[in-house]
């Protein structure tokens, strides 16, 4: 069970690591789906190994695929805007929404 | 199922799998290497999901992940292919403050890990019938949130439609 924790871990800080430094916007994303799949390794290890009387936690894992493809969809959609009006997606040349 | 001797053995090829790829992704100057990599680490998880005794999301995971998410990912680069082709630079001038915080972190959690023993590990296994329960659980206990999420995804769509058509069309 602590093998899987651990690897959990250490993609959650992958993913922390990869959303902190890119600079395209569309690398941000794709870190974020890392660290999504990490908490979704959590939750199952915690299902098979702690709270065996229910698929509670799998079910939980299922939620949080179906909320982060509808982030992606919403997401790259936004991408694909401002690509539009700026010519580029890196995360530090919009600036638009800073007051 | 997989033996209980063989385990071990695939547990590590996978996370090898994952912790390698899942580090391209975030380190390579390709940003459509970069999304393969992520194909090849969401792959990888969903085996990790197959140990785990959890197929139905294992499965979900590759239709979604692989099949849906990634090949959104593709086209969203190809669309804004002038940036990829271009050799630009793709990290910003936080790599070092940022490989400190995520150090802090994993080793941090790692510890919390490894120090702790509160975990009462259950003895009896999960349900033997993986997608009934699932099935059952969805339209029983968890009716509302499953009906929830329905209108979430067509919110989406919808809102994804708005956002990328052109204007005046």
């Amino acid at each position: 069970m602590v093998n899987y924790l651990a690897l959990a871990a250490i993609l959650f800080a992958i993913g922390l690591f990869g959303v902190i430094t890119r600079r395209n916007t569309i690398g941000i994303l794709m870190s974020l789906e890392l660290m999504f799949n990490a908490v979704n390794i959590n939750f199952v290890t915690f299902n098979k190994f702690v709270a065996t009387d229910s698929l509670v936690g799998q079910l939980f894992a299922i939620f949080i695929v179906v909320v982060a493809a509808a982030e992606a969809v919403v997401g790259l959609a936004l991408v694909i805007l401002v690509y539009r009006n700026w010519r580029g997606i890196d995360s530090d040349k919009y600036s638009i929404m800073k007051w | 199922m997989v033996e209980a001797a063989d385990t071990g053995v695939v547990f590590w090829l996978l996370a090898a799998a994952v912790l390698i790829s899942g580090f391209l992704v975030v380190s390579l100057k390709n940003i459509f290497h970069c999304a393969i990599f992520l194909v090849i680490c969401l792959t990888a998880v969903a085996g990790i999901f197959l140990l785990l005794d959890a197929e139905f999301l294992a499965a979900a995971q590759v239709l979604i992940y692989v099949g849906a998410v990634s090949i959104l990912m593709i086209f969203a680069i190809m669309l804004t292919s002038r940036l990829a082709a271009h050799n630009v630079i793709q990290t910003n001038r936080h790599a070092i403050i940022a490989f400190f915080i995520s150090m802090v972190f994993g080793l941090g959690a790692i510890a919390l890990i490894a120090g702790t023993h509160i975990w009462r590990l259950a003895i009896e296994t999960l349900p033997a019938d993986n997608i009934a329960t699932i099935g059952k659980l969805l339209m029983t206990e968890f009716m509302l949130p499953f009906e929830v999420v329905s209108v979430l995804l067509l919110a989406a769509m919808i809102g994804a439609i708005v956002l990328a058509r052109k204007e005046g069309s």
